[in-house]
């Protein structure tokens, strides 16, 4: 059926976005401000916390967090706000039949433009801590579409399951909560028993933070097996979400 | 005849009424557990077939319950049936609640691009179309403040302002819309016979008023417990749907 052909509602999309952009800047008095301030307060604090126990493993320490609060909280950000994406439009899609899709990749594109404003504090801390500016950053936007499509994936089996199951936020506020931990953001792997680690490995965001930092600390081009394996996070999930969604979504209605 | 714009083709719809409706994840496995989950169907469109041409006006009629509201939607696309298909030839505008993807922190003017975008409009056609909306609904004074400090009036005129600038190949209207105030009841209400009797379209409305169906229609369907009870020419079909209810 042509109403569900996601790809004639470009337009949608756009309009789309472009609201969930004013609704998150607009209304905050700080507005875009705030999104520059938000992780930098982060990794001020998890510097003072952790900096003494870490700082002599890892260079450019403060980097090194942000660069892993930035890609964690993106992801974040894509599940918290996608998840919820068809439940908050449940009258609208009760009464004009269009592709549902375009609610939760809207949110998602809404996150993946504040991650490219994140950036910008990324830089400013690579300046003053004396992070040397490479070629290799010119990978930053491989790394980001690689974790945008891990999120959307993600967004859209959390976003299916919550329609279906309204409890689905709390569980996710648990596991989000959870993940945060098990990632190596503010430590690093090599503090996780030799036998674990290759446990923590098998985490889409480790693999996908270190992809940054390689690019971004060492200002390397990642390895052929780090791009495998990020190719792998994103592709694999984003596969199952879409997979789970078209298959579902005929249901939707019903539950709305 | 010309060519059929809607085809309805042995469409049935069975809703799930699940007994202890689960809507949450516990609960879910819970009753997954105790093997408590119990499911009944209930037929709301059983074996529907119609087709409307090109240029027909075509009345939908029956008691509160009947599966109206449900043959709209599957026509529009909002639910799969569960058997049988709905074609629909060309472009189509529901005018079913108007005015639901509204939101109240965008000014007037940018709601009117985003409830376009929804009906499905493209950029396109819409841009050039915005002033023409604006002018209709005579809300030019106030199009770029937040539709939070609009009434429910103003609401109302703006969505038939969007609904109603297209030329729609097929319309589906669930009960005539009256909107705002007097003025523009009398307004969208011509607009709304205007759209209807564009030669090139066809219409499908449903409406409890046999007055207006014998005006408007060409033919009317009467649909009863989800099958179609009769249909035929206006006439026809309001005396008899008119007999029976005098009979009961
Ligand atoms: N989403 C739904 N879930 C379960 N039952 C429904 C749903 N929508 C409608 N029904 C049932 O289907 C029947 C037909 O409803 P409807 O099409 O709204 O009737 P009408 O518009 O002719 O008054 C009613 O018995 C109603 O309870
Ligand atoms: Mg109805």
């Amino acid at each position: 059926m042509h109403k569900k052909n996601i790809f004639r509602y470009g337009f949608l999309l756009e309009q789309l976005v472009k609201r969930n952009f004013n609704t998150k800047y607009r209304q905050s008095v700080l507005g875009i401000l705030w999104s520059f301030l938000n992780p930098l307060l982060t990794m001020a604090v998890q510097y003072l916390v952790f900096s003494a126990l870490f700082r002599s493993d890892i260079s450019h320490f403060p980097v090194y967090l942000l660069t892993g609060i930035i890609l964690f909280s993106f992801m974040n950000e894509c599940v918290t706000l996608g998840m919820d994406a068809i439940v908050a439009s449940g009258p609208l899609i009760k009464k004009v039949a269009m592709p549902m899709a375009v609610y939760p990749l809207s949110r998602c594109i809404t996150a993946l433009i504040g991650l490219g404003l994140s950036l910008i504090p990324l830089g400013g801390a690579m300046l003053l801590s004396g992070t040397p500016l490479t070629p290799a950053l010119l990978l930053i936007p491989a790394a980001a579409l690689l974790t945008f499509c891990f999120a959307l994936g993600m967004s859209l089996l959390m976003c299916t399951l919550n329609v279906f199951f309204r409890d689905t936020r709390f569980l996710w506020s648990v596991a989000s909560l959870l993940w945060t931990y098990a990632t190596p953001i503010f430590y690093p792997i090599t503090i996780i028993p030799a036998a674990w680690q290759p446990v923590f490995r098998l985490n889409p965001m480790y693999q996908l933070i270190t992809f940054m930092r390689t690019i971004v600390l060492e200002g390397l081009c990642p390895s052929a097996g780090q791009w495998g394996m990020c190719l792998l996070a994103a592709a694999l999930p984003l596969a199952l979400g879409v997979f789970v969604f078209r298959k579902t979504q005929d249901r939707f209605v019903f539950h709305l | 005849m010309e060519k059929a714009m809607v085809e309805v083709q042995h469409v049935t719809m069975d809703f799930r009424r699940d007994c202890n409706r689960t809507t949450h994840l516990k609960e879910f496995a819970v009753n997954l557990l105790t093997g408590r989950h119990h499911i009944e169907k209930f037929r709301a469109l059983d074996d529907v077939t119609l087709t409307v041409p090109q240029g027909c006006v075509m009345g939908l009629i029956g008691p509160n319950g009947a599966g109206k509201s449900t043959l709209l939607k599957v026509i529009s696309g909002i639910y799969r049936p569960s058997g049988g298909q709905a074609l629909v030839h060309g472009s189509l505008v529901p005018m079913l609640e108007l005015g639901s993807g509204f939101d109240a922190d965008l000014t007037g003017r940018e709601n009117i691009l985003l409830n376009g975008a929804i009906l499905g409009y493209s950029k396109a056609f819409l841009l050039p179309k915005v002033e023409q909306i604006i002018d209709y609904s005579e809300l030019r004074d106030f199009i770029d403040m937040p539709l939070k400090t609009y009434s429910s009036g103003m609401l109302a005129r703006l969505a038939f302002s969007i609904a109603s600038v297209v030329e729609p190949d097929v319309l589906i209207v669930d009960e005539i819309l009256s909107v705002g105030d007097e003025h523009f009841q009398r307004k969208s209400r011509a607009r709304m016979l205007e759209l209807m009797k564009g030669s090139s379209r066809a219409v499908i409305f449903v409406s409890h008023n046999l007055q207006q169906l014998r005006e408007m229609c060409d033919r009317v369907i009467w649909l009863d417990h989800g099958r179609i009870r009769m249909q035929g020419a206006a006439g026809e079909v309001c005396d008899a749907y008119e007999r029976e209810a005098a009979a009961t």
